[in-house]
């Protein structure tokens, strides 16, 4: 008998195509319906450009030390005043704003992949790997986050990079519980028999058909999670377990700022707004992904 | 029922074995020579081995491990380096203390939370559940360290309507100690003045803590209440003509309260962890700042032990957690079993 395809190639890449534009349609329809999902991405918005044009924004340089101008109040010439060794603290979290970025989107980037690469191994390759991946999750998931970075900042030293390290430790077992319970879902599914009956190698399989089922409710978790791994980041600044002086990390300026909370509210105060407000729009914005991201909703 | 609980106990224990090899690694994972900071930097190099043999630190990994492991096992944590006594001593001192704060925290959480989380499912979109969205979202969205730094610039230094960071006004004796908690010790000796000063002392710190539990608690009894408000059981209360309130306590409640627990005894985990921040903040003389300064110097044998503790009591409230849920929804079970 002969095979005849129900449609030809063009029109199945037509209709492909068609069908993306109309999921992101869709997407956009609802991202402007929730309003405060807006207002959460334009905050992040906000924060990538104050990032990237940190150097146009500043008025001043952010490691200078101008003794004589220390401890000034906030005013047209240092918008949020200076610090207690003269610093401008509007540049300082300007150039705080870069740090806060690089933390946040390397922790992102070491432990969504190795959560994703352990949790989808495990489910699929189940038995005893499975089950000691999972008891080493479980006793991951046994430290309150906060206190396993911490303990893991304390010990590989402080600094900037031992805390994305730190963080990155502490995260990465809820991702991989998660791409586990995807990949259990999905793993005898009639289309990966259909694949591997197709001598598709397990690798492959996993990789090129496993995976991407995982990759949305992982991305819903991590936005999610954003705002955690910021505070957390900054309440490692503050203790003085992450980000070293002179850095201009939002937690380490709020520690600074503490002996003189009294008399210069604005030293300690100024960068935890800035801490709150880029926290509340990740927050923002992961609770609109979720709801853009489920299905139930897009019916409606 | 009970082999469900046998299971959670067995996995439990597997926990703890892990949660000891983590804290061993941790340990080890130090670039820094623990024992210079010991002998101190001008010490000479005999003294730092004589030193380093005394703590076994010239052992090969297995042999500390197994050391490490037999110690744990007699309730042996090792001496603090800084406080120079045992640290199971350093941590029962301190532990009540973080108990108190948390758990008065969970109260004012509890108090508001719930409260907030019924109104705004009973009056959805209104001013109420508005103004408890944007409480919560600003509970999980401030750095502790922050709102308490700003809580007492506000309420101590400029307005003086609450007394300085601590636990107690040093000219006030603590009663004898039986708990630790001062809150109850002051009520079992009958010294009203101190629990008076104890109760203002906790207020703030309790505050900035029950904030973030607030939100979680707020938002699920929020969504589960929502749940349960629309099922055929209640139409079927509301027409027989049950009074409202009723149908709101005695039906609706009741069951929509069953996935709060759940968040409850996260919260009371999270408040743990929340209480390093905010202990250190307010000069709380508790487990938290125990361990920040623990960590701050690297005192060894505290991060070890009360790291151990912490994860101990995360899981510990875990599981009964777990339990409770199961008791007040046998379906768990069923379906675990």
């Amino acid at each position: 008998m002969n095979v005849t395809h129900a449609i030809d190639k063009n029109e199945a890449r037509r209709r492909r195509w068609e069908a993306r534009r109309r999921y992101l349609k869709d997407s956009y329809i609802l991202w402007r319906r929730n309003r405060l999902m807006v207002v959460g991405t334009c905050i992040i918005v906000f924060l990538l450009l104050v990032a990237a044009f940190a150097p146009l924004l500043a008025t001043h340089d952010s490691y200078e030390q101008i003794l004589p101008d220390r401890l000034l109040a906030p005013s047209t010439k240092h918008y949020f005043g200076t610090d207690g060794l003269g610093r401008d603290i509007y540049s300082r979290v300007v150039y705080g704003s870069r740090v806060t970025l690089t933390i946040a989107c390397l922790v992102a980037a070491i432990s969504t992949p190795l959560g994703l690469v352990i949790g989808v191994f495990a489910g699929y390759v189940g038995g005893a790997i499975d089950e000691i991946l999972m008891r080493l999750s479980d006793v991951f998931l046994a430290f309150p986050k906060l206190i396993l970075a911490i303990a893991f900042a304390a010990a590989l030293g402080p600094g900037v990079e031992n805390a994305i390290v730190a963080i990155s430790v502490a995260n990465w077992p809820s991702y991989a519980r998660l791409a586990r319970a995807e990949t259990l879902g999905v793993r005898n599914n009639d289309y990966i028999q259909v694949i591997r009956s197709m001598g598709a190698s397990n690798l492959r399989i996993m990789v090129g058909h496993i995976t991407p089922m995982c990759l949305s409710s992982i991305i819903v978790r991590l936005s999610l999670d954003m705002g955690t791994i910021i505070l957390t980041a900054a309440g490692l600044g503050f203790l003085g377990l992450g980000a070293q002086p002179p850095t201009p990390e939002w937690g380490l300026m709020v520690s600074d700022g503490r002996q003189f909370l009294v008399d210069q509210w604005w030293v300690s105060t100024l960068p935890g707004i800035a801490i709150l407000i880029v926290v509340m729009g990740f927050n923002l914005m992961g609770d609109g992904i979720r709801d853009i991201l489920d299905p139930h909703q897009r019916q409606s | 029922m009970l082999q469900y609980i046998l299971r959670r106990l067995f996995t439990l224990i597997i926990t703890l074995v892990g949660i000891m090899v983590v804290t061993f690694f941790i340990s080890l994972v130090v670039p820094l020579d623990p024992l210079a900071s010991i002998a101190g930097p001008q010490a000479p190099q005999e003294t730092v081995e004589r030193l380093r043999t005394l703590y076994g630190f010239d052992q090969p990994i297995y042999v500390q491990f197994g050391r490490y492991m037999q110690r744990l096992l007699h309730a042996d944590l090792g001496t603090s380096f800084q406080t120079g006594r045992p640290v199971l001593d350093d941590i029962i001192q301190y532990f009540p203390a973080t108990i108190e704060l948390a758990t008065m925290a969970l109260i004012v959480s509890i108090i508001i939370g719930i409260p907030l989380g019924i109104l705004s499912a009973v009056y959805r979109n209104s001013a109420v559940d508005h103004f408890s969205r944007v409480l919560s979202l600003i509970g999980v969205s401030m750095p502790v360290f922050w709102l308490g730094l700003v809580l007492l610039l506000i309420f101590y230094f400029k307005l003086g309507w609450f007394p300085e960071p601590g636990r107690l006004d040093i000219m006030l004796i603590e009663p004898e100690r039986i708990t630790g908690m001062l809150l109850v010790d002051s009520v079992i000796a009958l010294d009203f003045e101190v629990f008076w000063d104890a109760l203002k002392h906790i207020v703030l710190p309790a505050a900035v803590l029950g904030l973030y539990g607030l939100a979680g608690i707020a938002r699920i009894v929020r969504s589960s209440m929502l749940d349960v408000l629309s099922q055929e059981y209640i139409k079927t209360a509301r027409i027989k003509g049950l009074n409202e309130f009723l149908v709101l306590t005695r039906h609706a409640l009741r069951n929509a309260l069953v996935p709060a627990v759940t968040v409850i005894g996260l919260t009371y985990g999270g408040l743990l962890e929340g209480s390093v921040l905010t202990e250190t903040i307010f000069s709380w003389p508790g487990l938290g700042r125990y361990l920040a300064t623990a960590f701050l110097t690297l005192d060894l044998n505290a991060v070890v032990g009360g790291t151990m503790l912490v994860a101990l009591m995360f899981s510990l409230v875990n599981l009964v957690v777990d339990l409770i849920y199961a008791f007040l929804n046998p379906q768990i079970t069923l379906t675990a079993s």
